[in-house]
């Protein structure tokens, strides 16, 4: 059974193509007939981490208007033309990065280039879906105004990164969003649309001369240099601060995190293998039958490690009745203490091992979930070998070195909490 | 290479047998076990991974009265174990590298594993075994009641937006009980216990009330002489239960259903009618509203969005949703969110003269060509996602449709016409036949 999945890994680096255009851009392709349709992924950075201290949401802004008119289609046009021949094309904005996802039919795939070719590099960002867009953003930063998981985020990710680009919304603030200026967006355009940080994967019933070209159409105008800002390294700040928040609701949401192990690090396989231990995995992790499945505290709860480009956090979350509240975080503060201590037994070492080298081939059952991975691997700085790398280091990690990076995860177990609700006694 | 069925343009066949050219579907396979029990298959040989599904025909809308929410406390009880695995199975899942769910509608409860296809068969053995051998003790029972209480109020208890929504399928479906949410009301949960659960259990899971979905790399014969050795093993038990569910009389009046709180910024508007489905619609009518909806409320290029938020500035964000997939008469939902100087009212009536264009005045030709291709193109989109496409199936047969209607609804979409999507429109969006919520700040009077 082993080999058997050696095998399969082996074929996953191996269906992976490197494609570089005549004008010297990168691409990673797996190249699939079956199904035919034809993914695209990318990403660039420079997501809300360089938007303007007082202008949040201002990368936010700049791709949902990415879509909304280019070159000679005003924004009803643009939208005809891609709902004519049903290629779905949207632009997102994280911490870091501005990213792209088209998917189409095979027979459409020229048409879908080239209205992706426009959004990129001719996006006209008119008055009209510019005030559209930005009331859109207006409305779903007040519909969360009191939504407790976005109160608890936005509390949570101010009170760690405090005067830090990460500790701003990355959606923007109601406040601040009319200011943002045509300018801002410009601005902000001219500095990241750049070559020199863009990862590109595709997948699907395209070959490598066609991707080839089509990369030159698209971003072969791109200046080779971005100019962006460059944000400092930071951490999870306000360890051992509980922040509770009131709000007039029967439950109380829970967020709770500190200092991650980034995903760059060369202990974050055994981070993340510790991780699943506590809470990363699904319905077998400490966390779940400690808080769950034995109290019956919370229907959700759950731990992860995240990394972005200049940090790492373990974050998780929960969400009780008031009532009982403080005993979820009790027992959430005591299983980290006690994994942090004694570390993972022998046998849960290698549960979480056959799990997540056992999982790792459900990440790559669609197209789109594959050319997510193959972006996400080259945003981390891992060449396409990694595939088939990925999980004989998993395979490798010591019950000692899950130990030992136990402990530098959890540390002494101090968290910053943030807390919606009515919680009692805490 | 996959063998598919050669097909006109914007076809797609997903039950036919071998062909090649671009743009066929897989070919899919229905059969039965001597004990009632179906099987489909829906092979993807693109990466050796598989999504073991089984569906059991009875859903919230089957609870029994005064036992609201019984289905959704079952599927959480089933993962409590059985004789064979008396801690569950789930640690063994994980430990196979594979990832488990399941979930509670209306119309269905579903189970499935997604795993490395070498391992199917253990995932048909659990899965048979918990069929017929769960046992459930009060200490599981009881903390698991509490788990169900906290999804509730995570989900309802502290969202105004969600309560509105209850209140409105409550009012647009006074007499059946889709009018219940699916994971029960609060007081009727807190009361189910272990009895409640085995005796709903005794009732519905059974093998010819299941269907097995299986998608991924493998071959129909294989799944079918896997599924002999393990599901084939249950002995027979009485017909599936006829599922009886009172039907809402013909509506006479517009209901208005008003939510205020507190928590609400940004106010809210649903309106939703009272419609056919797949199962109980006339031919051709069910896909009339699919178009419909597609027209009025698909994203970017739809009517009420050119309308409502592009031309008349009195909406930020609109949408539309037919939930076709139902055993009984369904829903179409049109929701808008308004612009900060409109009042639901004024939203309400630019609404109410949409829909009237739509009834009297000429389709676009082209508008309606959009529809119809960015529906067809869907299921081609569908072929990329094995777990997408066994959901697909299954809700479909466990809603009373057959492989056959699956296979045929391409073709069907591309037939409808101007005049069937205006007739269904004149007939079907009735304000009526419909009930209206609005979502409001406690300051303003509705």
């Amino acid at each position: 059974m082993a080999a058997f999945a050696e095998a399969a890994l082996s074929s996953r680096a191996g269906r992976v193509q490197r494609v570089f255009s005549p004008g010297g851009i990168e691409a990673w392709l797996v190249e699939e007939h079956t199904v035919p349709l034809v993914a695209l992924e990318f990403s660039i950075n420079g997501g809300a981490s360089q938007d303007a201290p007082d202008r949040p949401g201002t990368a936010t802004l700049l791709a949902g208007l990415l879509d909304e008119g280019a070159g000679p289609h005003d924004a009803e046009a643009f939208h005809r033309a891609l709902d004519d021949k049903a290629i779905h094309l949207s632009f997102s904005a994280d911490r870091d990065h501005i990213s792209g996802h088209l998917q189409t039919l095979e027979r459409n795939t020229d048409a879908a280039f080239d209205l992706l070719r426009l959004a990129l590099n001719e996006a006209r960002l008119d008055p009209e879906p510019t005030e559209r867009v930005r009331e859109q953003m207006a409305a779903t930063l007040k519909r969360d105004l009191n939504d407790p998981e976005a109160m608890a985020n936005r509390a949570f990710r101010a009170a760690a990164f405090p005067d830090h680009p990460y500790g701003r919304a990355v959606r923007g603030e109601l406040a601040t969003l009319p200011f943002i200026t045509r300018a801002d967006l410009e601005n902000l355009r001219g500095r990241a649309f750049a070559r020199g940080t863009l990862k590109v994967a595709a997948v699907g019933a395209i070959d490598a001369a066609s991707l080839a070209r089509l990369l030159d159409e698209v971003f072969g105008a791109w200046p080779e240099l971005p100019d962006l800002v460059t944000v400092p390294a930071t951490s999870v700040a306000n360890l051992g601060a509980r922040r509770v928040i009131d709000l007039d609701v029967p439950q109380t949401t829970i967020r709770f995190g500190r200092p991650g192990i980034h995903r760059r690090d060369p202990e974050f396989i055994p981070a993340m293998v510790v991780n699943y231990i506590l809470g990363g995995g699904g319905l077998t992790t400490r966390l779940f039958h400690e808080v769950r499945e034995k109290r019956g505290l919370a229907y959700s709860v759950y731990s992860q490690i995240q990394s972005f480009e200049r940090a790492a956090m373990l974050a998780g979350s929960t969400s009780t009745k008031n009532e009982r509240a403080a005993e979820s975080l009790a027992v959430i503060e005591s299983e980290i203490k006690l994994l942090a201590k004694e570390g993972p037994s022998e046998a849960e070492l290698e549960k979480a091992k056959k799990y997540l080298t056992g999982s790792y081939a459900l990440s790559f059952d669609t197209s789109t979930k594959i050319a997510a991975q193959l972006v996400h691997l080259q945003q981390q700085g891992f060449d396409i070998a990694y595939l088939d790398e990925r999980n004989k280091l998993v395979e490798a990690v010591t019950l000692a070195e899950a130990k030992r990076v136990g402990e530098r995860l959890f540390g002494d177990g101090a968290l910053l909490v943030t807390a919606v609700g009515r919680p009692a006694g805490m | 290479m996959q063998p598919g069925l050669s097909l006109p343009q914007h076809t797609l066949t997903l039950s036919a047998p071998a062909g090649g050219k671009q743009g066929a579907g897989p070919a899919i396979t229905h059969s039965r076990l001597e004990n009632g029990l179906q099987i489909v298959v829906i092979p993807d040989h693109r990466t050796p991974v598989v999504t073991h599904m089984i569906w059991y025909q009875n859903g919230s809308a089957d609870d029994p009265p005064g036992k609201s929410g019984i289905a959704h406390f079952l599927e959480h009880l089933m993962f409590k174990g059985t004789k064979a695995h008396p801690k569950g199975f789930s640690d063994l899942v994980a430990e196979l590298g594979g990832q488990e769910n399941a979930f509670t509608a209306y119309d269905y409860t579903a189970y499935f594993q997604r795993v490395a296809k070498e391992h199917l068969a253990t995932m048909m053995g659990f899965e048979a075994d918990r069929m017929t051998g769960l046992i459930l003790t009060d200490d599981v029972v009881a903390p698991e009641r509490d788990v169900v209480l906290e999804e509730r109020r995570m989900r309802t208890d502290t969202d105004p937006a969600q309560q509105l929504n209850e209140a409105v399928q409550a009012s647009l479906f006074p007499h059946h009980p889709y009018g219940t949410p699916v994971i029960g009301w609060g007081h009727e949960i807190e009361t189910l216990d272990r009895g409640d659960a085995l005796s709903y259990y005794e009732r519905f899971y059974t093998p010819a009330n299941a269907i097995l979905i299986v998608a991924g790399d493998v071959e129909a014969a294989e799944v079918e002489r896997l599924a002999r050795e393990t599901y084939g093993r249950i002995p027979a038990r009485d017909k599936p239960p006829r599922r009886f569910r009172p039907q809402e009389p013909e509506p006479r009046a517009h209901r208005l259903v008003t939510l205020t709180d507190a928590k609400v910024e940004q106010p809210a508007h649903e309106r939703v009618f009272l419609v056919p489905s797949y199962t109980t619609a006339a031919p051709g009518e069910a896909e009339a509203l699919e178009v419909l909806t597609h027209l009025l409320g698909g994203g970017h290029t739809s009517l009420l969005y050119r309308e409502l938020v592009v031309e008349q500035k009195l909406a930020v964000a609109v949408g539309a949703y037919y939930m076709g997939t139902s055993l009984d008469a369904t829903r179409l939902w049109i929701y808008a969110m308004p612009t900060p100087t409109t009042t639901l009212e004024q939203l309400d009536d630019a609404l109410d003269e949409v829909i009237a264009r739509l009834v009297d005045d000429p389709i676009d030709e082209a508008d309606l060509q959009r529809a119809r291709t960015r529906l067809v193109a869907d299921a081609i989109y569908a072929q990329d996602n094995q777990a997408s496409l066994a959901r697909w199936y299954g809700a479909s047969l466990a809603t009373g449709l057959t492989i056959e209607d699956i296979a045929d609804w391409p073709d069907r979409i591309d037939a409808v016409t101007a005049d069937a999507v205006q007739m269904a429109a004149r007939k079907w969006l009735d304000k009526r036949r419909a009930v209206t919520g609005f979502l409001l700040p406690e300051a303003v009077a509705a």
